[in-house]
C-alpha cells in the first residue's frame, strides 16, 4: 500500500466516521424531539402515557377558565367532540386565547390525569383555524362538531 | 384601468421572457451570434414590463382600489401609506410579483455587465434566468394573479395582517428575496458551465461577485427577519427554528458553503463539480423557501392540497428546474477535469473542504427537521412536530467546530502549511481568545457558566485569528490590503461577534412572567421594573392599551418603557407591541400579556445581555461581503475582458 493510498484510505475512513456520527446525532435528536399530536378523547381513553411531552388541540370549554388571584396560574378544560381534559398553565396566554376558541398546547399529563401545559398557542387571526384543532373537532364519522358560528368563520 | 395595464405588462413580460430563453439557447446550439445577441435586449424589456406591473399593483394599493381582490384582502383605507406599499408583498400573489421583479433587476444587472463576459456565456446565463422567470410568470398568471378584479368592490379592505405592520416588514422581504433571487444568477452560471463544459478560473471570477452579492442580501434579510421576530412577537427570542425561518436559513447555509467552495475553485482549480452542485442546491433551497413560506403548505398540508392547481404546478416546476439541472449535471459534470494532486489536510483548501461538509450537513439537518412533519402529515403518518431542541442538538455540535476551523483556516496557506508555522502563528490568538473569552462573561454579566464561557472563547478565537491575519499581512506593507482580504476578515470578525452574542444571551438572559398591579414592581438581574398603569391610545387603524413602566437600577431611573396591546379595527386581531430599552450591553424588554382582575396585567419581563451583538455580528459579516465585492480585482479583470479568460489558476499562496 503506497503512502498516497494509505492517506486516502484514512481520509475516506475519517469522512465515514464523521458522517456516521452526524447521522447518529441527527437521528437520536430527531427521535427524542418528535412531538405527537393527541386529542382529548384519546387522552380520556387512556391511550396517552403520562410524563411524555406532546401536543394537544381542542376547544376551550365555555365557562371553564379559572384564574388564580395572586399568580398567573390558569385552569381550563379542553374538549373535542367526545371528551374533555383539564389543563393547567402558568404564564402568559396568547392574545387570541378565549373561551370557545380552538387552541393548541404543549405539555404532558401528570398522574392525576391533568394536562400541564408549558406553552399555549392560539390561532393567529379570526379566519384561520389551526389544522390540529380542525382535525380534533371531528367525530368518528369525520363530521365537524364545531359550534356553527365558528364553522361559518372558517 | 391601471390594474389592467399591470396585468397586460405581466403577459408581455412572459412573452419577452420566453424570447429571452428560447432564442439565445437556439443561438447557442447553432453558434449564431445574432440569436445570442437577443438575450440582453429581451432582459431589459422584461425588466421594464415587470417594473410597470409592480408599479401598477403598488398604485392600486396606494389608491385603495378594492376592486382588485388582492388589494381588498391585504389593505385598508386606514392603513398608513408606507404599509400600503409594503402590503404589495404582504401575501402570496404580491410576493411572487416582487420575486419576479427582483429577478428582472438581477437580469438587468447581468445584461449591463455582459459586455465584459464572452457573449456566449452572458447570453446563456440570461437564457437560464429567463427560463426561471417564465416558470414564475406562468404560475402567477394562471394560479396567483394579483390583478384579479372582483365585483362589486367592497367598501373597505380586510387590512394587512397586523403581524406584518412593522418597519421590519417593509425591508425584510425585499432583502430576503434579493438574496433568494441572487442565487438564481449563480445557478444560471452553473447551468452555463454545464452547457459549455467549462469551469475555469475565469468562470469562477465571474460567478464569485454575483454569489457574494446574493449572500450579502440574504444575510441582511435573515438578520432583519430575526430582528423583526424579536420586536414583533413579544416572546423576547431572536430565533425560534420556525419552518419559516428555516426556509430562509437553509439557502444561507448552502450559499455560505458555495462562497467558500468558489474560492477554492478559483485559487486551486479543484472542487469544480462540487461548486456547480452547490450553486444548483443553493437556488433549489431558495425556491423551496419561497414556496414553503408563501404557498400555505406550512399552515396546512390539507389547505394546500385543496387548491390542486397551485400544488401540482409547484411540484412540477420543482421537478423540472431541479430534476432538469441535476440530469444535466449528471451528464456533463464528469467532464470537468478532477484535481490530480490530493488535498492536504493542513492546507486552506483542506479546511475549506471541512467547512463545506459541516455547512452542508447542518443544512441537511435543518431540512430534515423542517420537511419531515410536512411529509409525515401528507403521507398520513400522523401529525407530528419537531421542536427547537432537535435543531439545537444537531446544529450546535456541527457549527462549533466550524468556527474553530474558521480561525485556523484564516492563517493557513493554500496547498500546504507546515505545522510549525501554524503553531507559531496561532498561539497568540489562542491565548487572547482564552483570556478574553473567560474574562468577558465574568466582567460584563458578573457570572460564569461553562457553555457561555466556551462560546465566548470560540467567538474571541474567531475575532483574534481574523485580526492576526490582517495585522501580519499589513506589517511591512506600504499599500492598503486588498479589499477582498479585509472583507473576509471583517466577515469572520462578524461571526465571532455573533457567537459571543448568542453565548451570552442564552447563558445569562433571564425571563419572568409576573402578575403586576399598578404600583407594583418586579426585579430581574438587578433591574426593578415598576408598573404604573395603562392608558388608552387611538392609532390610525387600531386602538391600544399602553402600559407605563419605569426601570430603576440601584434606585436610579434608567428607562421608561411603553409596551402596548393593540386591537386592529378591521380584522379584530390583537397584537402585542413590546417595550424595549436598547443597549450595547443589554436589552430590557417588557411585553404585556393580558388584563387580569382589577387593573392588574400579566407581564413578561426579559433581560437580554449582548443581544444586539447577534444582529451586529451578522451585519458586520454582510458588510464584509460588501467590502469584498467592492474589490478592484473583480472590476480590473472585468475590464481586461476576454484576455484573461484563458489564464491559469494563480500559483501564489495568498491573494
Amino acid at each position: 500500500m503506497t503512502r498516497t493510498r494509505r492517506r486516502r484510505l484514512m481520509l475516506v475512513g475519517g469522512l465515514f466516521v464523521g458522517l456516521a456520527a452526524a447521522v447518529a446525532l441527527a437521528l437520536t435528536a430527531f427521535s427524542e424531539n418528535i412531538l405527537y399530536f393527541y386529542q382529548p378523547s384519546e387522552i380520556a381513553a387512556g391511550e396517552v402515557p403520562t410524563h411524555t411531552r406532546f401536543r394537544i388541540g381542542g376547544l376551550v370549554e365555555n365557562g371553564s377558565v379559572e384564574r388564580d388571584n395572586d399568580d398567573l396560574l390558569v385552569r381550563f378544560t379542553l374538549a373535542d367532540c367526545e371528551a374533555s381534559v383539564p389543563v393547567q398553565f402558568k404564564g402568559t396566554l396568547p392574545d387570541l386565547f378565549r373561551e370557545g376558541q380552538g387552541i393548541v398546547a404543549y405539555g404532558a399529563l401528570n398522574e392525576s390525569g391533568q394536562f400541564v401545559a408549558d406553552e399555549v398557542l392560539a390561532k393567529h387571526d379570526e379566519n384561520y383555524m389551526s389544522p390540529d384543532v380542525a382535525e380534533a373537532m371531528k367525530n368518528q364519522q369525520g363530521e365537524s362538531c364545531m359550534p356553527t358560528n365558528m364553522q361559518a368563520k372558517r | 384601468m391601471i390594474p389592467e395595464i399591470g396585468h397586460f405588462a405581466l403577459i408581455l413580460a412572459l412573452g419577452l421572457a420566453t424570447i429571452q430563453t428560447v432564442v439565445p439557447l437556439y443561438g447557442f446550439a447553432r453558434s449564431r451570434t445574432d440569436c445570442l445577441a437577443v438575450a440582453a435586449p429581451a432582459a431589459i424589456g422584461q425588466f421594464a414590463m415587470l417594473g410597470i406591473a409592480f408599479a401598477a399593483l403598488a398604485f392600486a394599493f396606494y389608491g385603495n382600489d378594492f376592486s382588485v381582490a388582492y388589494v381588498a384582502a391585504n389593505s385598508n383605507t386606514h392603513l398608513p401609506w408606507f404599509y400600503r406599499i409594503a402590503a404589495v408583498w404582504g401575501a402570496h400573489e404580491g410576493s411572487l410579483l416582487l420575486w419576479m421583479t427582483l429577478l428582472s433587476c438581477w437580469s438587468l444587472a447581468v445584461a449591463a455587465a455582459s459586455r465584459t463576459l464572452p457573449r456566449e456565456v452572458a447570453s446563456c446565463v440570461l437564457a437560464v434566468m429567463g427560463a426561471v422567470s417564465v416558470g414564475f410568470l406562468l404560475f402567477t398568471l394562471f394560479t396567483s394573479n394579483p390583478f384579479t378584479r372582483q365585483f362589486p368592490p367592497p367598501a373597505e379592505g380586510r387590512d394587512l395582517n397586523p403581524l406584518l405592520q412593522d418597519p421590519g416588514l417593509v425591508i425584510h422581504p425585499p432583502m430576503l428575496y434579493m438574496g433568494y433571487v441572487g442565487f438564481c444568477v449563480a445557478f444560471a452560471f452553473a447551468i452555463t458551465a454545464l452547457l459549455t463544459g467549462r469551469v475555469d478560473s475565469a468562470w469562477t471570477r465571474w460567478t464569485r461577485p454575483w454569489t457574494t452579492a446574493a449572500w450579502v442580501f440574504l444575510t441582511i434579510g435573515v438578520t432583519l427577519g430575526s430582528w423583526w421576530a424579536y420586536n414583533e412577537l413579544g416572546w423576547g427570542g431572536w430565533w425560534f427554528w420556525d419552518p419559516v425561518e428555516n426556509a430562509s436559513f437553509m439557502p444561507w447555509l448552502v450559499g455560505t458553503a458555495l462562497i467558500h467552495s468558489l474560492a477554492v475553485t478559483e485559487k486551486r482549480g479543484i472542487f469544480k463539480s462540487w461548486t456547480v452542485l452547490l450553486a444548483i442546491s443553493a437556488f433549489a433551497l431558495s425556491l423551496l423557501g419561497t414556496f414553503l413560506v408563501r404557498s400555505g403548505v406550512l399552515i396546512s398540508v390539507h389547505a394546500f392540497a385543496t387548491d390542486p392547481a397551485r400544488g401540482v404546478y409547484i411540484l412540477a416546476f420543482f421537478a423540472i428546474v431541479i430534476g432538469g439541472s441535476l440530469l444535466l449535471y449528471a451528464i456533463r459534470a464528469p467532464q470537468f477535469e478532477a484535481g490530480t494532486e490530493p488535498v492536504a489536510a493542513l492546507s486552506r483548501e483542506g479546511l475549506l473542504l471541512l467547512n463545506n461538509i459541516f455547512l452542508v450537513v447542518a443544512a441537511a439537518g435543518v431540512l430534515l427537521g423542517t420537511l419531515y412533519p410536512i411529509l409525515a402529515d401528507s403521507l398520513g403518518m400522523g401529525r407530528i412536530s419537531v421542536g427547537p431542541p432537535y435543531f439545537n442538538k444537531v446544529f450546535i455540535p456541527l457549527t462549533a467546530p466550524l468556527v474553530l476551523l474558521m480561525g485556523a483556516a484564516a492563517v493557513m496557506a493554500w496547498k500546504r502549511t507546515r505545522a510549525e508555522v501554524l503553531r507559531s502563528r496561532l498561539w497568540v490568538p489562542l491565548l487572547i481568545a482564552i483570556g478574553l473569552g473567560v474574562a468577558m462573561p465574568l466582567l460584563t454579566v458578573g457570572a460564569g457558566a461553562l457553555a457561555a464561557i466556551a462560546g465566548c472563547v470560540l467567538g474571541c478565537w474567531a475575532i483574534a485569528t481574523a485580526l492576526e491575519d490582517v495585522v501580519r499581512r499589513c506589517r511591512g506593507r506600504r499599500i492598503m490590503l486588498p479589499r477582498n482580504v479585509l472583507g473576509m476578515a471583517l466577515a469572520h470578525v462578524g461571526v465571532g461577534v455573533f457567537v459571543i452574542g448568542i453565548s451570552l444571551v442564552s447563558g445569562f438572559g433571564g425571563e419572568h412572567d409576573v402578575r403586576l398591579a399598578p404600583g407594583e414592581s418586579a426585579s430581574m438581574a438587578g433591574y426593578d421594573f415598576t408598573f404604573l398603569g395603562t392608558r388608552h391610545v387611538d392609532g390610525p387603524n387600531f386602538v391600544a392599551e399602553v402600559g407605563d413602566f419605569v426601570v430603576r437600577k440601584d434606585g436610579e431611573q434608567i428607562a421608561e418603557l411603553y409596551p402596548s396591546k393593540r386591537r386592529y379595527n378591521a380584522s379584530g386581531q390583537t397584537m402585542t407591541e413590546s417595550g424595549i430599552d436598547v443597549g450595547f450591553w443589554r436589552d430590557l424588554y417588557v411585553s404585556l400579556g393580558e388584563p387580569l382582575s382589577g387593573d392588574a396585567w400579566s407581564v413578561r419581563i426579559y433581560h437580554r445581555p449582548f443581544i444586539r451583538w447577534i444582529w451586529g455580528g451578522a451585519f458586520l459579516s454582510a458588510f464584509g461581503g460588501l467590502l469584498a465585492l467592492s474589490d478592484k480585482r473583480y472590476r480590473r479583470r472585468a475590464r481586461a475582458g476576454k484576455a484573461v479568460a484563458r489564464d491559469r489558476p494563480r500559483k501564489t499562496a495568498y491573494a
